[in-house]
């Protein structure tokens, strides 16, 4: 079945094909809409699921915490200001080995008051532990929740699949849903090795010295590595089964090219646009959106940016007194390397400004130009 | 006191592997005898008891026990935060200064 549906939507038809069993959340533009179907969905019983009202959104998590640690597979979603306020609770999910997976809607952290997209509050939660998903259309949005679940649920490890404000969250797309037994068939129930039971009973996440903590966060992060193979393994599953390939990274044009632009999120595929445009003024370009950014592709990336002259990295975030966080990022996977690749880090769009092929093309113009970077960070678009 | 006593060796793991995937029941708690942090401490008048159980509802360290159908305090966990005798209605738990 086809539908006409906005990304939010797109995250809670996600949580109902997956079956999710307890969703508590609060509401935050811009995703409101994520909870308002929700809510619809568990009324109508189109859901079978408890929906838990909060009031607010550290309650939201600790709630998807405690039901999750019960066996429920547990969905919940909230967007900057919310999941900064969740950040406690986030440590606590992920350190507990609680499979919970959230929608987060990239909205710019206050002051001043924004409603509209970009990366810095997820990004700012890149060391709790969480997988991160950063999608680019609402199909993929959908399909990434009920993949997010059976990877989530394989490792004991939580997922925040990531839309960008309004660009996504509040943009109508035709979005195939797929037929809930194939869902089914993709997905079994979630059966955790242990929970939160009467009849076996434990103490969670209680004092734990430093004889037996360090062991847990090896622990933890020894799953996490798991994750790149799961991946791709579930992203092939889910072909065979729906047509669609869910991977760690899209690589477009990325084979021949001697400019490979980095993106993330809707201009993961402004760039696709961008490569095609450049392409016809006889720039070889290529454009590799990552898509999940914790774990980080590091094996994708590595080989894709091997065969790049130079390697433009869009960022539409910031790390304070650094540089961009997807540059960073880029530059830790192919040091020590010997690729040689010159790698350059762009800033554009914060706060919902808009990122179109035009941006893109600048930073190739950039990028072209230059043998080296000689700056850390360039800022396209800002008025300087 | 408790009728089931554990061990309180400390729980020692050879290898990750034998480490619990979540973290729980690690035994912490066995040998943490929390008793000590304790300056104040409930005392019980069992006479004017009405056994209605908040004291053991509401003792946020399971500190309060039920036997032959009264409350003990576990002096080894009560850290005398007083909150049971705030809520007992009969005002039979007194917090007494605790002596060196």
């Amino acid at each position: 079945m086809k539908k006409v549906i906005m990304g939010n939507h797109a995250l809670s038809w996600g949580a109902t094909l997956a079956r999710a069993q307890v969703i508590a959340a609060y509401p935050i533009t811009p995703q409101t809409q994520v909870v308002e179907l929700l809510s619809e969905m568990c009324a109508s019983k189109k859901l079978d699921a408890k929906f838990i009202k909060v009031e607010s959104e550290h309650s939201a998590m600790a709630a998807c915490i405690a039901a999750s640690l019960a066996g429920a597979r547990t969905f919940t979603a909230t967007s900057a200001q919310g999941l900064t306020l969740m950040h406690e609770l986030l440590h606590w999910a992920s350190g507990g080995r609680m499979p919970v997976v959230m929608g987060n809607i990239n909205r710019a952290m206050a002051p001043g008051w924004s409603i509209w997209t970009d990366q810095n509050d997820s990004l700012s939660q890149r060391d709790t532990g969480w997988m991160q998903f950063y999608c680019a259309s609402n199909q993929e949005v959908l399909d990434t929740v009920i993949q997010a679940f059976k990877v989530s649920e394989a490792l004991m490890i939580p997922s925040m699949v990531i839309l960008d404000a309004f660009a996504l969250s509040h943009t109508y797309e035709v979005v195939e849903i797929p037929d809930q037994d194939k869902v089914d068939a993709y997905l079994p129930p979630f059966n955790p090795p242990v929970r939160l039971t009467p009849s076996d009973p434990h103490a969670f996440g209680g004092l734990t010295g430093p004889e037996h903590y360090f062991e847990l966060r090896y622990k933890l992060q020894i799953d996490m590595e798991k994750a790149p193979a799961l991946i791709e393994e579930s992203g092939r599953e889910y072909e065979r089964m729906f047509g669609r390939y869910l991977g760690e990274v899209e690589d477009y044009r990325c084979d021949d090219a001697e400019l490979i632009f980095v993106s993330s999120g809707t201009a993961g595929y402004t760039g696709r646009v961008a490569v095609d445009a450049l392409r016809q003024e006889g720039v070889r370009a290529g454009n590799l959106r990552i898509k999940v950014f914790r774990p980080f592709p590091f094996e994708r990336v590595r080989r894709i940016a091997a065969g790049a002259k130079k390697i433009a990295v869009v960022d539409r975030n910031i790390s304070y007194g650094h540089h961009g966080i997807f540059y960073q990022e880029v530059k830790s996977a192919l040091y020590g390397k010997d690729h040689g690749v010159p790698v350059f880090g762009y800033i554009t769009g914060l706060g919902g400004r808009d990122v179109t092929p035009d941006t893109f093309k600048e930073i190739a113009r950039h990028a072209l130009t230059k043998d080296e970077p000689d700056e850390e960070i360039v800022w396209i678009g800002v008025k300087k | 006191m408790n009728k089931t006593k554990k061990k309180t060796e400390k729980i020692i793991f050879e290898s990750e592997k034998d480490v619990p995937l979540v973290p729980m029941s690690l035994g912490s708690m066995l040998y943490n005898k929390t008793g000590a942090w304790r300056n104040i401490r409930p005392v019980i008048d069992t006479s004017n008891c009405l056994q209605c159980g908040i004291c053991w509802k509401f003792c946020p360290d399971v500190a309060i026990l039920i036997e032959n159908e009264f409350p003990v305090v576990d002096y080894v966990y009560c850290k005398g935060c007083g909150i049971c005798a705030e809520e007992c209605p009969s005002k039979c738990i007194a917090m007494v200064e605790e002596e060196k």
